[in-house]
């Protein structure tokens, strides 16, 4: 089950990015000036970087599975 | 080298000082923060300081550096019933580098980590690119590790170890609350990639005894994420996660998250969160062999066993503008404690004389501490 998740997420990044290379960008739906709540620090998972750096560290160090621990990003466009 | 699991420890740290290729296309926050850690569990405790600097130049370029350090004092349930306790200290250095251009980030970074019988070097180089209306990033990383595995009781041991790391991310907004992203990260391993002070039991008579593990070569893990933030109508946001794990050892893992962050005032913010992780034991791990030299492959690990692990945890902080002093924008403090239960199901707790095989199981509590101080600059 994994595998097929991880093929179509592959398969998705792919068509985004040909997408975004070859088609003319769709509009955004949600504009600049409507994205100050996703601008708010409280949103950002590295508001604290160091203690959430040391946390995955614990994780790792007591458990085996490694892996997609980044945050997954914040492509609000909000600066 | 007993204590930690050496495979993993370069990743949070990389993954730190990386952070900027997984983002929008903007740098980091020009900032210092100076961490405590501490970590007291299971006959563990763990602590140290570690600084990470941020400094951008032109708003073209940014650089990092960190700095930290474990100090070790291990009398865990595997020391104690095969070895003796011990003490020890690894110094970890990092450095990073991103570089802005228009909606693409590249970033590169090495790391550094050094203890008496285990050197780790890891290098890592990421691309984060905007589109759709900056409502769209796409994330691309390699990672490549070199490390050498020595042992303190023998000066002609040396072994290597090569870790190849790719890890593709996107993130999408949704809705002007909504954020969501999905990870994956291919991590190849070849080498020697035993601890190589563990051991195994197996049945000898009535009683039991040891001889060494003995892992694969090589492995192979997978590993995908999904995210989510959700800015809540009172000024608070919702962060949730979803992980899939699994590995050529047979390990299949689920962890999920849920974090609240809460502002109490203009300068003070709650943090609370939960984790929920659970896995099941590699194919070759066994509490007890039936005897010597049962299989090829042979683990009594406790991380490579079955268990489940729960936290629950706290942050409280500050954040104020400091007018006196004109190179600091603002200056904060936070305080986190996070309690850790793990629940092993097969895995036996042997300081408790039984009949082998019918030891209590073993589990324990874990509390981590962190104090950071933050200078914004």
């Amino acid at each position: 089950m994994l595998a097929d998740i991880c093929r179509v997420g592959a398969l998705l990044a792919v068509l985004l990015w040909l997408s975004a290379c070859s088609l003319t960008p769709p509009a955004p739906w949600v504009q600049p000036y409507e994205r100050a709540r996703l601008a708010d620090p409280i949103m950002s998972k590295d508001r604290d970087p160091a203690a959430a750096a040391y946390l995955k560290h614990v994780h790792q160090s007591r458990e085996r599975s490694r892996g997609a621990e980044g945050s997954a990003g914040g492509g609000c466009g909000c600066n | 080298m007993q204590l930690i699991c050496r495979r993993s420890i370069l990743w949070p740290l990389l993954l730190l000082l990386c952070a900027p290729a997984l983002h929008a296309a903007v740098l980091p926050e020009d900032r210092m923060d100076v961490l405590y850690h501490r970590y007291d569990g299971g006959g563990m405790d763990i602590k140290g300081p570690s600084v990470l600097v941020r400094k951008s130049f032109a708003d073209k370029v940014s650089v990092n550096a960190n700095y930290y350090v474990d100090k070790v004092s291990a009398a865990s349930v595997d020391v104690v019933t095969t070895a003796s306790p011990y003490t020890e200290e690894r110094i970890e250095k990092g450095i990073g580098l991103d570089y802005l251009s228009d909606k693409t980030l590249y970033s590169v970074g090495v790391t550094a980590s050094d203890e008496r019988d285990y050197i780790g070097r890891t290098a890592f180089v990421g691309v984060s690119q905007d589109f759709f209306g900056d409502m769209t990033t796409l994330s691309l990383g390699y990672s490549h590790g070199a490390d050498e595995v020595r042992r303190r009781d023998d000066p002609d041991f040396s072994e290597d170890l090569i870790r190849r790391s790719y890890q593709v991310g996107v993130s999408q907004v949704l809705t002007r609350n909504l954020i969501v992203g999905i990870n994956h990260e291919l991590i190849t391993d070849r080498g020697y990639l035993n601890n190589p002070y563990r051991s195994v039991r197996y049945l000898n008579g009535g009683s039991f005894a040891y001889q060494p593990e003995v892992y694969p070569r090589t492995r192979t893990s997978e590993a995908t994420a999904l995210r989510g933030s959700y800015y809540l109508p009172w000024r608070a946001a919702l962060h949730g996660e979803f992980r899939w794990f699994e590995d050529s050892w047979g390990i299949d893992a689920r962890d999920w998250s849920l974090t609240l962050v809460q502002p109490l005032s203009e300068e003070w913010v709650l943090e609370l969160r939960t984790r929920h992780y659970r896995q099941n034991a590699a194919d070759f791990y066994s509490d007890l062999f039936p005897f010597q030299d049962a299989q090829n492959f042979l683990a009594r690990d406790k991380e490579m066993s079955t268990f489940r692990a729960v936290s629950f945890g706290a942050t409280a902080g500050f954040q104020r503008r400091w007018p006196g002093m004109p190179w600091v924008d603002r200056y904060g403090a936070r305080l986190g404690v996070d309690l850790y239960r793990y629940d092993y199901r097969d895995f036996r707790d042997l300081r408790v004389s039984a009949t082998p095989g019918e030891e209590p199981l073993y589990s324990f509590d874990a509390w981590v501490t962190t104090l950071v101080f933050t200078l914004w600059y």
